[in-house]
């Protein structure tokens, strides 16, 4: 007698017992600490934020150590804890020519004042495995004195002064959400910076090699990259002013791309916009890139058809949360439309294999 | 803004408007048929139906419409502390509430766009009573026929005929509530 | 789970949820966007109903969830198990004592009845997806009612096969106007949809759109003349109750070619055989 697999309910509780097991790992191994998280894989806690879409690193390592490591499935925890929060207000918007800079490079001038601060950075170390990490209780001290952060000049600017770039005028419009709003398209470059703000960095970064390599390639220098600190500040509506609620580290970047020109303007550089939260160069490149990239109808540009031009299809597959939930969710049960798939084929073919025998033979 | 401008939300905000969305949805989806709403307690002269609808559908995203009929300080007041709705003209209005004659004429009221019908107003209508008779109604939602006392065919005629555009309604008289959505076909029985 | 709200939305994104299922039922079929929130579970395991159904409970409601026609499939008993824990509500397996129910690829096989509410989990909203993958220019077909492109697919299927060659999520037509995916249901249950007297809303999370079938709802699979829709189902009759008009799942019992066929429909069949109806391989209750 057959009798159809039951116990959903203790089967989901073993494997979720079980899950819980493995995550810990060796006991005789002492438990990572969320803060150690925190303070030691700061650049996996960065990304968890910027795809997240939540700004608190203790939230991120939490996500991560609960992930077991797996970081899309920590921004997955971060977004729906994220969704459940109560919203408050508004900031104002953030000034990053205020930032206080603890990295900020120019590649499109030998020098620039404020000066090309390195920042700690992997760009110049040698990938040698360091064995020495594997022994424990190190803590290296950086030699140097203690400056005081002040605010640099954005590189953009210099070119801004003699029209050199494309002018970026200040809008009071508000943004729109594209986690309140149903994504509309054409959308509009504030809402195409969210999402890609938001989007797996992997996606991103391959949309935007793809335009080095010729996909709508679009020569771009890096103008800036700026790394640091900038205060938040909300307006209270009691108050009447604004007021300092907290600060946040950013990484801004803006690319200096190949200029164009007609017979009413001269010939000018353009810009794409990359901005993250935390330290996160490699994403605030790779958006700059695509951003310049999906402006083309804008600048007047040709759609040479490359992925990287076409708005619909970065906007809707660069959320590593939809992607991987759509993708993976083919392993759940599909027996049902498995089964009419399997009526039809054996259908088909008898169908198929009857008129053969019919047909006379050559 | 008077004390009665504070009170009279819904106690149990999130149950009691569960069951006022159920009663409107159920209302929406069976034109003709009435259903009962309780919990919301405005001021004169919103129904209570109609005060449960607002608290239920309206927010800071909805733009709210009073027609001449509900224009007054303290409905303002009420709606503006309970729901954060921006009170707006008639063509931005995403409801719409007064009396039949107030709300008139119809076609200042958004009716979507033809690749967007969804974004049209929703009106809701205070009559002095509601009944199942009256006007006769096909269309889905309906087994047969229905029959609701609306205050007019013709405009509602008009409305179908628009479909997939047009304006969907809300009927309420005290504690009661019935709708017609712009798929409902009228014809005077 | 006292930390959350009611049936665990708050009160701001049930009311955006609840205004487009209220214009979805204006417009039968025409897919409402919505701004989907982040649910806690992922993107395809029902994030779309899961919205609609939190949307739509009240404390009264009797709760059935199905996946594959079965309540014990686990992603059925891990949205039962959330509105329980989120709304208190209570849950059934009976279909008749549902007045809300929550499914997967399937319709029950019992009549529904009016009042109770369908709410269905959809992957892709666009029955035209698959032939056209913008959605700028899907919308557009919509607008302009052109669908002759879900015809062409559907005839080219008739030449290459000599059948319409969609099993399931097979595209309708509601009330002359609006062309709709019924989500991946067989399209042994397409007819269930036409004048059901229960309302059906259809909930797709990730790609954030809402629509619905009112209650007594024409809905019409689409065909031609010379090649009408046939539902369809395996050829056999259920093998524990002996049902010969239900939707069978085929079951292989050994690596020798063994196999049997039950109903999908997991309640259906243990009502029947509570009834004493008895198949090929069943034994009297």
């Amino acid at each position: 007698m057959y009798v159809a697999v039951k116990g959903g309910e203790r089967a989901i509780d073993n494997a979720h017992a079980w899950l819980a097991e493995e995550r810990r790992g060796d006991p005789s191994v002492p438990e990572l600490g969320v803060a150690q998280i925190r303070e030691q894989l700061a650049l996996s806690v960065n990304r968890v934020m910027a795809e997240g879409s939540l700004y608190d690193p203790d939230l991120a390592a939490l996500a991560i150590k609960q992930a077991r490591g797996d970081l899309i499935e920590a921004v997955f925890l971060i977004r729906a804890y994220r969704t459940t929060l109560p919203r408050f207000g508004a900031s104002q918007p953030v000034d990053t020519a205020a930032m206080d800079c603890l990295r900020r490079v120019s590649a499109t001038f030998k020098d620039v004042p404020g000066g090309q601060v390195l920042g700690p950075t992997f760009d110049y170390t040698h990938r040698l495995l360091d064995f020495k990490l594997m022994a424990e209780g190190e803590a290296p001290v950086a030699p140097g004195e203690p400056v005081e952060p002040a605010p640099v000049p954005h590189v953009t600017g210099f070119l801004n002064r003699d029209g050199l770039i494309e002018q970026e005028p200040e809008s009071d419009a508000a943004p729109g959400d594209l986690t309140r709003e149903p994504l509309e398209l054409p959308a509009s470059r504030a809402l195409r910076l969210q999402s890609l703000a938001r989007g797996d960095e992997g996606f991103v970064l391959g949309m935007a090699y793809s335009t080095q390599r010729g996909y709508a390639r679009n020569h771009a220098f890096v103008g800036e990259l700026r790394i640091g600190t900038c205060c938040i500040e909300m307006e209270i509506q009691e108050l009447g002013f604004a007021v300092e609620i907290g600060e946040v580290e950013l990484t801004e970047c803006e690319t200096v791309n190949q200029f164009k020109g007609s017979k009413t303007e001269p010939p000018q550089f353009t810009r794409g916009y990359g901005l993250t939260f935390a330290q996160n160069e490699r994403k605030a490149i790779s958006m700059a890139l695509v951003d310049r990239a999906l402006r083309w109808r804008e600048l007047g540009e040709d759609d040479s058809g490359a992925p990287a031009q076409d708005e619909e299809f970065v906007l809707m597959h660069s959320d590593n949360i939809q992607a991987t939930g759509f993708l993976e969710h083919i392993k759940l049960p599909h027996y049902v439309d498995f089964q009419s798939e399997l009526e039809l084929v054996r259908k088909i073919r008898a169908e198929a294999i009857a008129a053969n025998k019919d047909a006379p033979d050559v | 803004m008077d004390a009665a401008s504070l009170s009279g939300g819904f106690a149990d905000t999130a149950r009691e408007a569960a069951r006022a969305f159920r009663a409107s949805l159920d209302a929406m989806a069976r034109p003709g048929t009435l259903h009962t709403v309780t919990g919301a307690l405005p001021p004169a002269p919103l129904s209570p139906a109609a005060g449960a609808l607002i608290l239920t559908l309206a927010d800071t995203t909805t733009g709210v419409h009073l027609a001449p009929s509900h224009d007054v300080a303290a409905l303002r007041d009420w709606i503006t502390f309970h729901t954060g709705a921006p009170l707006v003209g008639p063509e931005a209005a995403v409801f719409a509430v007064g009396t039949w004659a107030s709300l008139q004429p119809l076609d200042r009221f958004p009716i979507g766009r033809a690749d967007y019908p969804d974004r049209s107003a929703t009106l809701i209508v205070e009559m002095p009573a509601l009944a199942a008779s009256g006007v006769r109604l096909t269309g889905p939602g309906i087994k047969e026929t229905a029959q609701l006392s609306l205050p007019e065919t013709e405009a509602f005629l008009q409305n179908a005929q628009r479909f997939p555009l047009g304006l969907d309604f809300f009927f309420t008289a005290g504690d009661q509530l019935a709708a017609l959505p712009r798929t409902t076909k009228v014809e005077p029985n | 789970m006292s930390d959350y709200n009611f049936a665990y939305l708050d009160e701001e994104t049930k009311r955006m949820i609840r205004r487009a299922i209220l214009k979805g039922v204006a417009i039968p079929g025409y897919q409402v966007p919505f701004a989907s929130r982040e649910m806690p579970m992922p993107y395809g395991w029902g994030t779309g109903g899961v919205q609609v159904t939190a949307a739509c409970l009240t404390p009264e409601d009797v709760l059935k969830v199905i996946d594959q026609g079965a309540d014990d499939t686990t992603n059925a008993v891990s949205i039962r198990k959330f509105f329980q824990l989120t709304a208190g509500v209570e849950v059934t397996e009976a279909t008749a004592g549902a007045s809300l129910i929550q499914t997967r690829h399937r319709i029950p096989e019992a009549a529904l009845t009016e009042g109770q509410i369908v709410v269905f989990q959809v992957p892709i909203p666009e029955p035209l997806r698959f032939l056209e993958p913008r959605e700028t220019e899907t919308r557009k077909m919509h607008e302009l009612e052109e669908y002759g492109l879900m015809h062409v697919k559907l005839y080219e299927d008739i030449a290459r096969h000599g059948q319409i060659a969609t099993a399931y999520a097979y595209p309708v037509k509601v009330e002359g106007r609006y062309v709709m995916d019924p989500s991946p249901i067989p399209k042994f249950d397409n007819p269930k949809l036409d004048g059901s007297p229960a309302l059906m809303l259809f909930g797709a999370g990730r790609e954030q759109r809402i629509y619905a079938l009112p209650p007594y709802t024409k809905v019409v699979s689409l065909d031609f003349e010379d090649h009408p829709f046939e539902p369809s189902k395996a050829d056999h009759d259920c093998d524990l109750c002996g049902a010969s008009d239900t939707y069978l799942d085929e079951v292989i019992v050994d690596d020798q070619g063994g196999r049997m066929f039950v109903c999908s429909d997991t309640d259906h069949c243990r009502c029947r055989r509570e009834a004493g109806h008895v198949g090929r391989l069943g034994v009297a209750a």
